[in-house]
């Protein structure tokens, strides 16, 4: 059974209007996103700003309300459930935000913020959390000293380990981490990337790393989901989407990583313009819409579903965006 | 022919604050060839940002002080001059690219307003030419229908666009150096390739020379022809491109390239970092702020280490511990 089993998930926000603030449309931020995370491994997912890809994170961890599909942890249904009936299931699943500076409360002391998640879900007595953020801090290589300062004594890097502190000190088994290394300099990053691989392979977490940066999310993911205006339009193992992207969108991206080597010049591929906006977003294929592409309007009104082209390789089945070969194989399998 | 546009000899700006004055550039020294980009990079709070505003003296009043040092502008010493000299070369000989498309436009204004601010200031148009020429600007920097966009205000722009805007601005005059402070951190990869295409066609055909200022080491070596490494408000490394990643010479440099992920480097593997962190502005030492953080002792946190010419063309800050130049 999978850890986490998403199925057709949609995520929209109306759009109010006019004088009596009626719904005249909706943000389709996340429109039909299906995806699975087995135990202990990483999901990363990547996309422009604005591709909806923060909000199916929030969506997941059920701090918003699903539109439409459905969420299965360990094969329990937590789409429609009450935040009464989650809260004992929390403990099983955390999320981490990108601005370490924001998301910690600059009024509570270190221990404070790491035991609050414990104090909520009723475990120990004051003395043992305080001895268990103790071990928390000292995991994520903070003095024990820190228990009793504010979040803002310290360095970007350090806030971002107490955060980590924080999220894994009920365990969970699921951990959304929302851009968790962006607001970080290179040097601090690694550092918490390490200690973020570190927990997995001691704890066994499963996590759904979101983040922009391309050699970030394929570094520390197995599986790998790139996400363009609300949809996933490719999702394969880490290693083999970045060798042998099939979808234009997946290239782009690739393409578009400086890589820093001054002797190497190559031909980029630079994309005009900007996402669409998810309100009123293009009918047909959204990517071909932004490439001009001169079969866009054959694929308006097309259902462009996600096809397994090889074994564990997903693309959605895009005229616009596949190759000629790849086209006719996905086309056969729909 | 290479003469060189800027040289920025020795500079030191410090800021007053509650606990002191604190000196966040310390003795920074390099100079800019014409035509040529030149990078600045290194980690937050290093001073590469201050180095910057300082040579334009745009530093946030009154607790920022120049306090020694020279910054030669095409041969006049720009460090105590008045603001006469200083309002003529802002924005017209120099032209600045600042980080926050978002906070750098002025919101209630209309794009085609501000760009027309240094043509009327500088260049002596009429409103009515500034703005034909806003309009030709905006083309220049492939905004679509520039002709709409010009009378838009900047929140109906998307980040991309507002960046394209702001090196507009910084370009309208024609400037022989520009300075870009971050210019693509806010954005997107995709929409940083768009922008740093279009800074390297436009220099290519305005032969302007610029500063780039990064903390990304990709975007450095896609970009610059020499590179400045900067290390708690000192220059530690300096040298063409190819040297800096080839053969760098500062372990702070080597750090650097080696703790960055790249695309190549084993899945899952660990890591390679540098140790601890930079210290407090406060507690710098007077000798090696790299040895202070790889928390060495002796000799080289007292005295500093000379900066020294290695090789033509590449300078290293000499520590014993931190190169093999003593």
């Amino acid at each position: 059974m999978n850890l986490l089993e998403v199925n057709n998930l949609k995520m929209h926000f109306p759009v109010h209007g006019g004088v009596m603030s009626r719904v005249v449309g909706a943000v389709k931020a996340v429109d039909g996103v299906s995806l699975t995370i087995n135990k202990g491994e990483t999901l990363g997912i990547v996309g422009e700003s604005g591709c909806g890809k923060s909000t199916l994170g929030k969506a997941i961890v059920r701090l918003t309300k699903p539109t439409e599909g459905s969420i299965l942890l360990n094969g329990i249904d937590i789409t429609h459930m009450s935040q009464g009936h989650l809260r004992p299931l929390r403990k099983q699943f955390q999320m981490m935000f990108q601005d370490p500076a924001e998301s910690l409360n600059p009024r509570m002391s270190v221990g404070e913020i790491i035991t609050e998640p414990m104090l909520i879900q009723k475990i120990g007595n004051a003395v043992s959390r305080r001895e268990k953020a103790i071990k928390l801090l000292e995991r994520v290589g903070l003095p024990a000293s820190a228990v009793d300062k504010f979040s803002f004594e310290f360095s970007g890097g350090q806030r971002q380990r107490v955060g980590v502190a924080r999220a894994i000190a009920l365990q969970p088994e699921l951990l959304v981490l929302d851009e968790p290394v962006s607001a970080l300099d290179v040097s601090v990053q690694s550092q918490v990337l390490n200690l973020l691989m570190e927990l997995q392979e001691e704890m066994g977490i499963a996590y759904m790393f979101i983040a922009h940066d391309l050699a970030v999310v394929k570094h520390i993911s197995d599986n790998v989901a790139v996400m363009y205006l609300g949809k996933i339009v490719e999702m394969a193992d880490a290693d083999i989407i970045y060798k042998n992207p099939k979808h234009t969108y997946t290239k782009a991206l690739i393409s578009a990583i400086p890589i820093p080597d001054p002797t190497v010049d190559r031909e980029r591929m630079i994309l005009d313009g900007d996402v669409p906006s998810p309100i009123n977003p293009p009918k047909g294929s959204a990517f071909g819409h932004r490439l001009n592409h001169p079969a866009y309007d054959e694929t308006i009104g097309l259902d462009m579903p996600l096809v397994e082209i090889e074994p564990g390789h997903w693309v959605a089945a895009d005229p616009c965006c596949l190759g000629a070969e790849d086209y006719a194989k996905v086309r056969e399998m729909v | 022919m290479s003469e060189d546009v800027l040289v920025v000899n020795n500079l030191q700006t410090a800021f007053d604050t509650d606990s002191g004055r604190l000196t966040a550039v310390d003795g920074v020294s390099f100079t800019v060839p014409a035509g040529k980009t030149v990078g600045i990079v290194g980690e937050s709070g290093c001073g590469k940002s201050v180095t910057a505003m300082s040579i334009v003296q745009l530093l946030p009043q009154p607790a920022g002080v120049i306090t020694g040092g020279e910054v030669i502008f095409k041969g006049a010493n720009l460090i105590g001059a008045d603001d006469e000299t200083l309002y003529g070369v802002r924005g017209n000989e120099i032209g600045v690219i600042f980080q926050e498309p978002m906070t750098a436009l002025n919101p209630v204004h209309r794009i085609g307003k501000q760009l027309s601010e240094s043509l009327i200031l500088h260049k002596g148009l009429s409103k009515k030419e500034a703005w034909e020429e806003s309009i030709e600007l905006l083309e220049m920097v492939g905004i679509p229908s520039p002709e709409m966009r010009v009378s838009e205000y900047p929140h109906q722009l998307s980040g991309g666009m507002r960046q394209r805007v702001v090196i507009a601005i910084a370009l309208a005059c024609k400037p022989d150096l520009i300075i870009a402070d971050e210019p693509t951190t806010a954005l997107d990869v995709t929409v940083q390739a768009q922008i740093l295409d279009l800074l390297k066609k436009l220099q290519k055909e305005h032969g302007s020379s610029v500063i780039l200022i990064t903390h990304d080491l990709g975007v450095i070596a896609e970009t610059c022809d020499e590179v400045v490494v900067m290390y708690a408000g000192r220059v530690v490394e300096q040298a063409p491109v190819e040297n800096i990643f080839k053969n760098p010479q500062h372990a702070y440099t080597k750090g650097l390239l080696a703790s960055m992920t790249k695309l190549e480097t084993p899945r899952k593997s660990e890591l390679k970092t540098i140790p601890n962190m930079v210290a407090g502005i406060a507690d710098f030492v007077p000798g090696c702020r790299f040895c202070q953080r790889m928390e060495q002792e002796g000799m080289t946190l007292e005295v500093r280490p000379e900066f020294k010419e290695v090789a033509k063309d590449h300078w290293v800050e000499a520590c014993p511990l931190c190169t093999d130049h003593a």
